[in-house]
């Protein structure tokens, strides 16, 4: 009961804060907090899939990229809402989801990491390939371009939706399925668990999150996918932020996607080294040095932390 | 690979080391059949030798960083994503000694010492807290790693091209109407013979043996003396100047250096791992080799592969082998005990 309302607590304070962030930041500054809100969806997602079911993932920037090309493309050519551009980027990376995960079945493991880290080189070659329909280097415009507020609430209502469905998936049957997937595969076949379904449906889910993060990138780069904003180091940047995460906590998953939003900003006034090239020197240290101090994420730590109390 | 299946592989397996010892025949009739393949093409067209010739030295060099990353994956049960990086980086450390006047050669030299201290520096500053810990943990620090040494290369350097003096010139061979490059020919030279060398390493020495032991069985190994600690990290080393040796053969092929330069070789040489069976340094080089020749030939021959598909098929290779032949061309399949 108690742990409950603290639950409750926490989610009416970070929707406070939300809420009340707009008035008392600048405009470049609700610009990161809306990167954040597109980070926290992401990482989200990845979180079900390699939180949750075990499997790693080192393509979701590729579902980012689809995603984002979904809005981009449906914008340019049909003037569509953006808003339902983003339910089209969802479903449009759901279906893909289940395709890649099927393959993924198969493998696990250091082979599931070389696979998707194979797919998220990948994809982003295909618009230099099929340039006419994908814009080539140059990239796709979208017909309309948005502000810095309306992202932010975009992207954080946005996270407030999906952040409900993920608990709504993960507390039930579902979720219980994907923990035993992760824990034994053997148990939970022989506990009666049907390992394609789940395995294939984590994939799915987790990479229609990227998708809609995909959407909202893409419109804070002023509407326009780019093969090179999609690069490897996107996804990269997920499964970091995944891992700083840690495990099935709302504060976890904030402090996973501030670190990967803010963090290579924040770190470009860093002395020394802190200019434009720096800040990658400053990320990685700060990967490597939370891997190695924080080996269950901030979620892991909070945990342990709350045990001491 | 658990502890569990490191400490008791089933009984009656062979040797893993003899990679080359145990082809099945299907896998050898394969390769014969290729290198037939190529031999009567070869000699019926000029350009198809060409670029067979090119392949092949491309090739070598995915082969040397597929098997960097077998060494690494062998030793230490960790696929290192940082390992093209690292490769990148020794390279312009070659460009900065050149800089200070030395030689091409001598400072080729002095950048495979310093990436062979580099890899043992990482591997047990950096990898050996996570090693035992998940696979997941031990991607992420070396991915860490690879935006790490991505960071400190363009911090120190800056992103924009940078010119090495070619080690072989420009000389071109004419050999019965084929042009073939020096360059081609240098390129795969330094490559197989490093490759050889690690390999006598390997089979031939007291510490090659030491290092076998501590991949194969740690805690025997242990048992019988070995510093089961050093030699993992001396194999990251050795795999550190694998690295170095293709990026520095990779370098030239390019024209020109830039931080970038290893990334899509990096997904080459997975792939070529893959393809040999992730356990196999023979296979990861065959397998090199193959995606090669094979990525030249098809960009020329299928006029729907342009260059932009190059990753994509490499990608495509890695999950066809996975899918289908998970083991590789030279890996054994793995069992695994409940």
């Amino acid at each position: 009961m108690r742990e409950r309302v603290v639950t409750l607590g926490s989610l009416l304070a970070v929707g406070a804060a939300l809420a009340a962030l707009p008035f008392a930041l600048s405009d470049y500054n609700l610009g990161l907090a809306a990167q954040v809100g597109i980070f926290f969806v992401a990482v989200l997602g990845l979180n079900i899939l390699t939180g949750y079911t075990g499997q790693i993932s080192i393509g979701h920037g590729a579902f980012m990229a689809i995603g984002g090309y979904t809005t981009a493309i449906l914008s340019r050519d049909h003037h569509t809402n953006l808003l339902l551009t983003m339910v089209a980027a969802f479903a449009l990376c759901f279906l893909l989801g289940l395709l890649v995960g099927l393959p993924a079945l198969r493998l696990s493991g250091v082979y599931l990491a070389l696979a998707t880290f194979a797919f998220a080189v990948s994809v982003p070659q295909l618009p230099l390939k099929w340039s006419r329909f994908l814009g080539g280097r140059d990239g796709v415009q979208t017909s309309q371009t948005v502000s810095h507020p309306w992202l932010y609430g975009v992207a954080w209502t946005a996270s407030a939706l999906l952040f409900l469905l993920a608990w709504l998936v993960l507390r039930g049957r579902v979720g219980r399925a994907f923990r035993a997937v992760r824990d034994s595969e053997i148990a939970a076949v022989a506990s009666g668990i049907e390992l394609p379904v789940y395995k294939t449906l984590a994939f799915g889910i987790s990479a229609a999150y990227a998708g809609v993060a995909g959407s909202l990138f893409v419109l804070a780069t002023n509407g326009y996918a780019q093969p090179s904003e999609f690069g490897v180091a996107l996804s990269l940047q997920l499964l970091v932020g995944a891992a700083v995460a840690g495990l099935g906590s709302l504060w976890g998953t904030l402090a996973g996607a501030a670190f990967v939003g803010l963090l290579p900003n924040v770190s470009s006034s860093v002395p020394v080294i802190g200019s434009e090239h720096g800040q990658d020197v400053v990320f990685g240290a700060a990967v490597v040095l939370v891997m190695l101090l924080l080996p269950d994420g901030v979620a892991g730590a909070l945990a342990r932390l709350r045990r001491l109390a | 690979m658990t502890a569990l299946e490191r400490s008791s592989p089933p009984p009656g397996l062979p040797r893993r080391g003899a990679a080359l010892g145990r082809v099945v025949p299907p896998v050898g009739v394969l390769l014969v059949a290729a290198a037939a393949g190529l031999l009567v093409g070869s000699l019926r067209s000029a350009v198809f030798a060409q670029l067979t010739v090119q392949g092949l030295a491309l090739g070598a060099v995915y082969g040397s960083l597929a098997l960097a990353l077998v060494l690494v994956y062998r030793a230490t049960g960790v696929i290192n994503f940082a390992q093209g990086e690292l490769a990148m980086a020794t390279t312009y450390v070659a460009y900065q000694l050149i800089q200070w006047g030395l030689t091409y050669w001598q400072a080729f030299f002095a950048t495979l010492a310093a990436a062979f201290v580099l890899g043992m520096v990482l591997e047990m500053a950096l990898v050996r807290p996570v090693q035992h810990r998940s696979t997941i943990a031990a991607v992420i620090v070396t991915v860490g790693l690879f935006v790490l040494t991505d960071g400190v290369v363009t911090w120190i350097w800056g992103g924009a091209f940078k010119y090495m003096p070619s080690p072989f010139g420009t000389a071109i061979y004419h050999v019965g109407g084929v042009a073939i490059a020096r360059l081609y020919l240098g390129m795969l030279a330094v490559v197989l013979v490093s490759v050889l060398l690690v390999w006598a390493l390997f089979q031939f020495t007291k510490l090659g043996l030491g290092m076998r032991a501590a991949a194969l069985r740690p805690a025997e190994a242990a048992l019988v003396g070995v510093r089961v600690d050093w030699m993992l990290a001396i194999g990251w080393g050795l795999a550190a100047v694998l690295g170095a040796v293709a990026g520095l053969m990779a370098e030239p092929s390019q024209y020109v250096l830039e931080p970038t330069l290893m990334q899509p070789i990096l997904v080459y040489a997975f792939a070529a791992a893959v393809l040999g069976g992730l356990e196999s340094p023979a296979g990861a080089v065959v397998g090199g080799l193959a995606l090669g020749v094979s990525l030249n030939l098809i960009v020329q021959y299928v006029p729907e592969v342009t260059s932009e598909l190059q990753l994509p098929f490499a990608f495509a290779v890695l999950l066809a082998v996975l899918l289908l032949k998970p083991a590789g061309l030279f890996g054994r399949s793995a069992a695994r005990r409940v």
